[in-house]
C-alpha cells in the first residue's frame, strides 16, 4: 500500500507545510504522551496503594478462638474454645477452596541470646506454610520445613533486625542462639515484603516449628490462631463461614453465635480498592482518549485543507489515469503516516519519561507511601498503536472521499 | 479511431439546461492531425474532454478504437484515460515537487510497472523530447517550452491511441509555440493520432485537418480529409 511513490508524495507535502504538520502532529503527540503518561502514572499509585496492602491479603482470612455468647450443648456462655492442630486437619479435609492454612503460636518477650549478646523477644510457634500466605520474604536461609516439623527440630528462623541484633554483619545461618536457655540452630532470615507500622512485629519475632514449641516451652498443644489463603480462583469471602461454621462445630460453639470463633478478611476492602482503580483507569483513558480526539480532529482539518490545496494535483493525476482507489489510498497514507510518525514519538516519550521516573526512584531509593514502580503497561502501547493506526484512517476519510470527488474537468480549468 | 454519433451534452446552470453539444457527428481515422477550432463557448473544451473520457456525455454513442465508451465507473475511466489517452495541457500541469523525469514516469505508476523500468522509459522519452540532460530539474526550473515538451513525453510514454492536446501553445511565445508544434508533427509522423485544441490559426494551420465549431454544432471540416493530402 506504501511504496517509494507514496512515502515521496507524504515527504514532500510534510516538507512544503513543515510548520502546519508540525502542529498538527503536536496534537496527536500530545494526545498519546497524556494517554500513556497519565496511565503510566495511574499504575504508579496503584501499585503503591496494592503493595502497601499486601500483595496476598486479598485471598487471605484469619480465624481465632473468642468467648463464646450462648450457651450451647450444657456448655455455659463466655467459655473460650482451644483451636487445635487437628483442625488443620479437619480443615484441609472437609473444604477443598482453602489452598494454604497456616497456625501460629506466639509467646511474647522470651530472652535469646548469641553468646554474650541478646534481648528479649516474641518467639512464634508455625507450620511451614506461613510464608506463603503472609507478606513475609526470606532474606536468607530457608524457612521451616516438613522434616522440622515431623521432627520437632530445634532450628529458628530469625526476624531479620533480630539478625543483626544478635550477629551484626556475620553470617548467621548455622549459628547457635539460645532461647529461655535451649539451643536452637538458625536456619534462615526473614522479614516483612514492606517496612510498615504495622510491619515492625515481622521484622524481630523468632520463628521456630510448632512442634518444637509445643515440647520445648511446654505451652500446650494450642493454636493462637488460623491464616487461611484462598485457592486462586475462589473468593476467601465465600469460604470464611465454612471455616467458622466447621470450627464452630469441633468446638461445640452454637452454630448461631456471633462470638466464639472470631474471623476476618480484607475482601471488601481490597474489592473496594481494585473498584477505585478502576474507575480511576478508566477516567484516566476518558480524559487521554479526549485529547488524542482533539488531535485526530486537528489531523482531519488538515486533511481536508491540504486536499483543497492538492485539488490541481489530483485533477492532473485522474487525468494521467490515477483511480479514485489510487487517490484515496494517497491520502488515507498520509494521515497515518502523520498520525502514526507523531503519536508514536508520543509513546516513546510517555514511556520514557514514565520509564525515567520509575528509575529516579530506584535509584534514590525513594518510596514514598502510596507510590511505586509507574510502569506502561505493554498492552496499552500495543493498544496505543492500534488506535493511532485506526485514528489516522478515521482523521483521512473524509478527506480522502472528498479527494476521490475531485471533478478532473473543474479542477484543471485554467484561471 | 475515434467515432462519435449524434454526441449532446448540457449542463444545469441553477433552473437552465445549458446545451453546450448539440448533435456532433465526427470521425477522426487513426494517425490524423486535427485540430479543433471555435470560439470561446463553442463547446470545444467540452468536446475535448469527453474525448479524453474526462466528462461524460448525455447522448449519442463514442467508440474509441472500437470500444463504446459509455456509462463507466470512475475507475473503468481512468484506466482507459491511462492506457488510451495522452493529455497535453496548456498550463502544462506538471506536478511541481517531482523532477521532470518523475513526471513524465508518472501514468506508469497508475499501471503499476516497476519504479526502475518506468525511470528509465522516462529517461528515453525526455531523451526524444531533446531534454535527458534536464531529466532531475523540477519544473520550475525549466521555462515553459521545455515544460510543455516534458509534459509531451509524460503524454506519449503510455504509447496512448490518441494525443489531446488543449491549447498546447496558449502559454508559450511564437518562437516556441512553433517548437512545440514541430514536436507535435513528429509524433504525428510517426503514426500517432493528434488532436489539438486552439484558437489560433497559424496554429490550426500546421495540422491536416480543420474542425470549427460554433454554438456546439461542427460547422466545417466534419468530412475526414485524407491524412498528408
Amino acid at each position: 500500500m506504501v511504496d517509494r511513490d507514496t512515502w515521496q508524495e507524504i515527504m514532500s507535502t510534510v516538507k512544503k507545510h513543515k510548520l502546519r504538520t508540525g502542529l498538527t502532529a503536536l496534537g496527536v503527540f500530545w494526545g498519546i504522551f497524556m494517554l500513556v503518561f497519565v496511565l503510566g502514572m495511574g499504575k504508579g499509585l496503584e501499585n503503591g496503594v496494592f503493595r502497601g496492602f499486601g500483595e496476598r491479603a486479598k485471598n487471605v482470612m484469619y480465624v481465632w478462638p473468642e468467648r463464646t455468647s450462648q450457651p450451647y450443648r450444657g456448655f455455659q456462655p463466655g467459655r473460650r474454645p482451644q483451636l487445635r492442630l487437628e483442625d488443620i486437619t479437619a480443615i484441609r479435609q472437609n473444604i477443598r477452596e482453602v489452598q494454604f492454612i497456616a497456625p501460629r503460636l506466639s509467646i511474647g518477650a522470651q530472652p535469646v541470646y548469641h553468646q554474650d549478646i541478646g534481648d528479649r523477644y516474641e518467639i512464634r510457634g508455625e507450620l511451614e506454610d506461613m510464608i506463603r500466605i503472609e507478606a513475609l520474604q526470606l532474606h536468607q536461609g530457608r524457612y521451616i520445613n516438613a522434616l522440622d516439623i515431623e521432627n520437632s527440630r530445634k532450628v529458628a528462623i530469625l526476624g531479620k533486625r533480630t539478625a543483626e541484633v544478635l550477629f551484626g554483619e556475620k553470617d548467621c545461618i548455622g549459628e547457635y542462639i539460645r532461647i529461655k536457655g535451649v539451643e536452637f540452630r538458625v536456619a534462615g532470615v526473614f522479614g516483612p515484603l514492606q517496612i510498615k507500622p504495622w510491619t515492625e512485629d515481622d521484622l524481630e519475632a523468632i520463628v521456630i516449628p510448632l512442634t518444637t514449641m509445643y515440647r520445648t516451652f511446654g505451652t500446650g498443644e494450642r493454636v493462637d490462631y488460623f491464616v487461611c489463603s484462598a485457592a486462586p480462583d475462589v473468593r476467601v469471602s465465600t469460604i470464611e463461614p465454612q471455616v467458622k461454621a466447621l470450627l464452630k462445630k469441633r468446638h461445640h460453639v452454637a452454630p448461631d453465635d456471633p462470638q466464639g470463633i472470631g474471623g476476618f478478611n480484607l475482601e471488601a476492602e481490597y474489592q473496594s480498592i481494585v473498584n477505585l482503580f478502576g474507575g480511576i483507569r478508566a477516567f484516566l483513558w476518558f480524559v487521554g482518549i479526549g485529547t488524542l480526539l482533539a488531535g485526530i480532529v486537528g489531523v482531519s482539518n488538515i486533511m481536508l485543507i491540504t486536499v483543497k490545496e492538492r485539488t490541481k494535483e489530483i485533477g492532473i493525476r485522474k487525468a494521467m489515469g490515477a483511480t479514485p482507489g489510487s487517490i484515496i489510498n494517497m491520502i488515507l497514507a498520509e494521515s497515518i503516516a502523520i498520525t502514526s510518525v507523531s503519536g508514536y514519538l508520543g509513546l516513546i516519550a510517555g514511556t520514557f519519561i514514565i520509564g525515567g521516573i520509575n528509575y529516579l526512584m530506584m535509584a534514590n531509593n525513594l518510596e514514598p507511601d502510596n507510590f511505586y514502580n509507574p510502569q506502561v503497561n505493554p498492552s496499552v502501547g500495543l493498544g496505543a498503536i492500534v488506535l493511532l493506526i485506526l485514528a489516522g484512517a478515521a482523521a483521512g476519510f473524509i478527506p480522502a472521499m472528498q479527494a476521490a470527488r475531485v471533478n478532473p474537468v473543474a479542477a484543471l480549468k485554467d484561471e | 479511431m475515434i467515432r462519435l454519433r449524434n454526441i449532446r451534452k448540457s449542463y444545469k446552470t441553477g433552473y437552465n439546461q445549458l446545451e453546450v453539444l448539440k448533435g456532433i457527428d465526427l470521425d477522426i481515422e487513426s494517425g490524423a492531425f486535427t485540430s479543433i477550432m471555435g470560439s470561446s463557448g463553442s463547446g470545444k473544451s467540452t468536446l475535448l474532454n469527453i474525448i479524453g473520457i474526462l466528462d461524460e456525455y448525455d447522448q449519442g454513442d463514442y467508440l474509441l478504437d472500437g470500444k463504446m465508451i459509455k456509462g463507466l465507473s470512475q475507475t473503468e475511466a481512468a484506466q482507459y484515460r491511462n492506457q488510451f489517452i495522452g493529455f497535453v495541457f496548456q498550463s502544462f500541469n506538471l506536478l511541481p515537487f517531482k523532477t521532470a523525469q518523475e513526471n513524465v514516469a508518472l501514468p506508469l505508476y497508475y499501471q503499476k510497472i516497476d519504479r526502475k523500468k518506468r525511470q528509465a522509459l522516462a529517461l528515453e522519452y525526455l531523451d526524444m523530447v531533446g531534454l535527458a540532460d534536464w531529466a532531475e530539474h523540477l519544473p520550475n526550473q525549466l521555462s515553459g517550452g521545455q515544460q510543455q515538451r516534458v509534459a509531451i513525453a509524460r503524454a506519449l510514454i503510455t504509447q496512448p491511441k490518441v494525443i489531446l492536446a488543449d491549447e498546447p501553445t496558449g502559454a508559450l511565445d511564437s518562437a516556441t509555440s512553433y517548437d512545440v508544434m514541430e514536436l507535435f508533427k513528429k509524433v504525428n509522423r510517426e503514426g500517432m493520432t493528434v488532436i489539438i485544441v486552439t484558437h489560433e490559426n497559424d496554429i490550426a494551420a500546421m495540422t491536416h485537418r480543420i474542425i470549427r465549431l460554433r454554438d456546439g454544432v461542427i460547422e466545417s471540416g466534419a468530412a475526414a480529409v485524407s491524412a498528408n493530402s
